[in-house]
């Protein structure tokens, strides 16, 4: 292993101890060298780290708020109900291009009242200012309240993406001369709207509980269904994979014989935890939903999915801290004549809790941010409605999180990015919550023997 | 009754049973608790095991078995072809007018005799107005589409009967057991054993799915195919009107190239990151920077791919590429790489971290006896000692690069393609498992049984770095036990 004593160390040295030759320096040299080494990869590590959580940060953090645009709104009884006689039935026979007229002389008659300018933008344009979305919702305001008919309410409504990316400065006037979707002058008006305080920047609970909208209304997508669909698998996943993790970790580390096939069950776990996601994924296409015939998108597919790729996460934690609980508790209960039975699922396993709890934890913290697997089985689609309550919305059609972040990039609209950089800060602070539990529980009662 | 209640139903039997079991004992005893075998609870624990356990596992077999048996029997209806594309086509769509009459009977309050004079003429557009996605109906299909219905209503039926008829007989027969000299710790003790130990076969079960599952596929891929032209055809172009090239050769280019640039940026910052820390710094610098490098691994993968996609991509296409003239894409090898090697540097630098505090502090201390410095002592002493572990976690490391998925499908690109410029847009096995296996998936296409194929050589290559790094690693640790 040492080459040291090469030929030429031994030819007389003209340094002394207090004036040092070039081999110390050259050595001492070399060790400043690799120290420096050291720190710029520790530096680089940190570095990647933080550009990575500002870059997601500073792109997201915009999709928490977003442009309102409020207006008096008079609701005009021979547009919205055009018999005259409130009929729930009648007035749902109005549709949204209705009410859209309705939007478009209110938002007229409010830049009007305001004083604003409106040289060169038709009234279609003004409306225009409104998000997509907002016909909709003044439709299911009134549908929901009919007698709002003919009263004046104050309706706040989304902005249009492009007018919303105008104040975050994702637009510019000179991107709005190259798109169809917007003019210059319209962001003028806007500009001047938000001046005369009819439009406003703030917080929307909506992208946090609504569902997603379609590829042109960026501004109304919210992550309603894929939260609610990533809780049904987490849900899925705890109560599958917990107890039968820690059923096959007893087994295998107080009762199973030390045998080939033991050995081969360990090996097994080994190397499952270590398969790609993506082979996951194809395994629950090819079972689950070919041969089973259980339904596509169902929180119920992905999380048996989840499940299996939990498990052996869950598993070496579990085998890990019944490990740890020391043999002396295992023999003083057999001492007192309990079964081996009894001597662990009375001392050993309430001992060992604390660490099956936080492996579990950090495996659901893994499952969640899983995106690969929920791909193959039709989780991408489209879905709009919320699933029904468990067990039956089990097999409805749902969205996960980190899916949803994958939807929200194959679109065209810039805005998307926005969402999907939120998205991923909503995942995040779930990751850190979950985390974080696990390490105040690792903390507080996991015992040292 | 659905599946749900049925549940609920077993549960609380298997509760009542306990009670009951506990209650008979003891009466049985007189009362005395004394004069029993095990303690009262144990023959309740006996009860509720035999009354849950068995309908439980009743209950998941059926159905598991029931889908297969109904398209058997349905099948039979259906015009009979020798081609299983056509098959399982007719098979898909008798599933969704079943289910459309499913909800057209809740919908209209269909009587069975209403369903029963259905005709097909004019009852596509009904359905699709309740939800249903169906084509076009013919008489054959509706005949078939009635009687999977009829068959999914009498199955379910039938399974209710029994589950909730073991569940009873499990009753029976544990009271029946029940007696002062019966023993039932010992009984409920091996019944429990057989539930670990069949908790312990799921595992085992998973790898039989996974390999069985790829393996049938990939056959059936293969007779559709011809297997030398996908193992050794330099093209990769799937056409959905037949005649593709179906090479993989592209793929795995890709796939290698990506994974190397990652080894490239992962291997020497974890390495002389777990270096620093664990010979140069201090406690406290280690004891901030250590957990910050390791959420770096708790970052899921989507996260990568998204910076990938909006930040590493932009930037490097226009600080690099284009300047040089190499390209004018944004998702590029270099772009995956990089981005995937972030993501391998706690995974590389923890393990490797692990192997070298396992390195025994005797041979540092004789490597500095002789006057070595600290970095002598790593390059000379440390690092060979530790190098079978490091290797193991470069393997494990090319493993896990290979089979990622997320930052490729977001940073990498979709063009299959043999290049060297690592700033143009490639692609990898996994991508091209997504993209064919997304959307509408016939299976019966070689188009979207490619992903198989692809799937088994995936798995194939992962396994055999994992069992080379886990034996690796395994032979170095013996040497200092």
């Amino acid at each position: 292993m040492t080459d040291a004593t090469a030929p030429e160390s031994q030819a007389p040295r003209a340094g002394t101890l207090f004036a040092p030759d070039n081999r110390p320096r050259r050595r001492n040299a070399a060790e400043r060298r690799f120290r420096a080494y050291g720190l710029t990869a520790v530096g680089l590590s940190i570095l990647a780290l933080v550009v990575l959580l500002s870059s997601v940060i500073g792109n997201g953090a915009g999709a928490f708020r977003q442009t309102f645009v409020e207006i008096p709104l008079t609701l005009d009884a021979r547009i919205v109900d055009p018999k005259g006689n409130r009929n729930i039935d009648e007035m749902k026979k109005v549709t949204t291009i209705g009410y859209g007229r309705q939007l478009e002389a209110s938002m007229v008659a409010a830049v009007a009242a305001a004083g604003l300018k409106t040289e060169g933008i038709s009234d279609k344009d003004i409306a225009g200012l409104l998000s997509k979305e907002a016909a909709a919702t003044l439709r299911n305001r009134v549908l929901a309240n009919p007698a709002l008919v003919g009263e004046t309410i104050t309706f706040r409504a989304l902005a249009n993406g492009r007018v919303d990316g105008f104040f975050k400065g994702r637009v510019t006037m000179e991107s709005a001369e190259l798109d169809s979707n917007v003019t210059p002058e319209q962001l003028g008006l806007a500009q001047r709207m938000r001046e005369a305080g009819l439009i406003t920047l703030a917080f929307n609970p909506d992208f946090l509980l609504g569902s997603d909208a379609s590829e042109v209304r960026p501004e109304a997508a919210g992550l309603g269904v894929a939260i609610l669909g990533s809780a049904y698998m987490m849900i899925i996943v705890l109560v599958l994979a917990l107890p039968i993790g820690v059923a096959a970790s007893i087994y295998l580390e107080e009762f199973a014989p030390k045998n080939r096939w033991t050995d081969l069950i360990e090996v097994n776990i080994a190397n499952l935890a270590a398969v790609p996601s993506i082979v996951f994924g194809i395994l629950g296409l090819a079972i689950f939903i070919n041969m089973m015939g259980l339904p596509q998108s169902a929180p119920i597919v992905g999380g048996l999915i989840l499940t299996l790729m939990t498990l052996p996460t869950i598993i070496i934690a579990t085998r890990v801290s019944l490990a740890a609980v020391p043999p002396s508790i295992r023999d003083a209960a057999l001492g007192v004549g309990a079964s081996r039975m009894q001597a662990v699922f009375h001392h050993v396993l309430p001992l060992a809790l604390p660490g099956i709890l936080t492996g579990t934890i950090i495996g659901m913290a893994r499952a969640l941010g899983e995106t690969a697997p929920l791909l193959l089985i039709g989780m991408v689609a489209f879905v709009r409605e919320y699933p029904a309550a468990p067990p039956e919305g089990f097999f409805d059609p749902a969205s996960a999180l980190p899916v949803q972040v994958y939807n929200f990039t194959q679109r065209a609209d810039p805005a998307f990015v926005e969402r999907a950089s939120g998205a991923i800060i909503v995942l995040l602070a779930f990751l850190i919550c979950m985390n974080a539990a696990a390490i105040i529980l690792r903390r507080r009662f996991e015992r040292r023997w | 009754m659905s599946l749900g209640t049925l549940v609920l139903a077993v549960l609380i039997l298997s509760a009542a049973a306990f009670v009951a079991g506990r209650r008979f004992a003891l009466s049985r005893a007189g009362g005395d608790p004394r004069r029993l075998h095990s303690l009262p609870g144990h023959y309740g624990q006996h009860a509720a095991l035999l009354t849950a356990v068995p309908a439980l596992a009743l209950l998941v077999l059926w159905l598991g078995v029931q889908p297969l048996v109904i398209e058997l029997r349905v099948a039979t209806l259906l015009p009979a072809t020798d081609d299983a594309t056509t098959a399982s086509l007719a098979m898909a769509e008798v599933r969704r007018i079943s289910e459309g009459l499913d909800r057209l009977v809740v919908a209209e309050g269909l009587s069975d005799r209403d369903l029963a004079a259905l005709t097909p003429e004019g009852l596509a557009p009904r359905l699709r107005a309740v939800g249903a996605a169906v084509a076009d109906i013919t008489p054959q299909t509706l005949d078939a589409a009635r009687a999977h219905r009829a068959l999914q209503a009498s199955f379910g039926l039938w399974m209710s009967v029994l589950v909730l008829g073991a569940s009873l007989g499990g009753v029976a027969l544990a009271l029946l057991r029940t007696a002062p000299d019966f023993r039932a710790r010992n009984v409920s003790e091996r019944f429990i054993m057989w539930i670990l130990i069949a908790a312990s076969l799921v595992a085992v079960a998973t790898t039989v799915g996974i390999v069985l599952s790829l393996v049938f596929e990939t056959m059936h891929f293969f007779r559709l195919y011809p297997a030398q032209d996908f193992f050794f055809s330099l093209t990769w172009n799937p056409q959905f009107r037949g005649g593709s090239d179906l090479g993989i050769w592209p793929l795995l280019w890709g796939t290698i190239y990506i994974s190397i640039i990652a080894l490239v940026v992962a291997v020497p910052i974890g390495l002389l990151t777990a270096i620093y820390l664990s010979e140069y710094a201090g406690p406290r610098t280690r004891g901030w920077a250590k957990p910050a490098i390791e959420i770096l691994a708790g970052i899921p993968t989507i996260v990568y791919g998204l910076f990938a996609l909006i930040t590493v991509g932009p930037a490097l296409r226009d600080w690099f590429a284009q300047p040089l003239g190499l390209g004018s894409s944004s998702s590029s090898v270099m772009t995956a790489g990089l981005v995937m090697g972030i993501m391998l540097i706690p995974f590389i630098s923890s393990l490797s971290d692990d192997i070298i505090n396992a390195v025994p502090q005797s041979l540092r201390d004789g490597s500095y006896g002789l006057g070595a410095t600290q970095s002598e002592t790593v390059k000379q002493v440390i690092l060979p000692a530790a190098l079978p572990g490091i290797v193991g976690a470069i393997l494990l490391g090319a493993s896990r690069a290979i089979g990622e998925t997320m930052i490729v499908v977001l940073g990498a690109g979709a063009a299959a393609k043999l290049s060297m410029n690592p700033f143009e847009a490639m692609t990898t096995v996994t991508v091209k498992i997504v993209s064919q296996l997304t959307g509408d998936t016939e299976f019966a296409s070689p188009e979207t049984l490619v992903a198989f194929a692809l799937g088994l050589t995936l798995f194939v290559i992962t396994l055999v770095l994992n069992v080379l790094a886990l034996y690796i690693v395994r032979k170095y640790r013996e040497q200092y036990e």
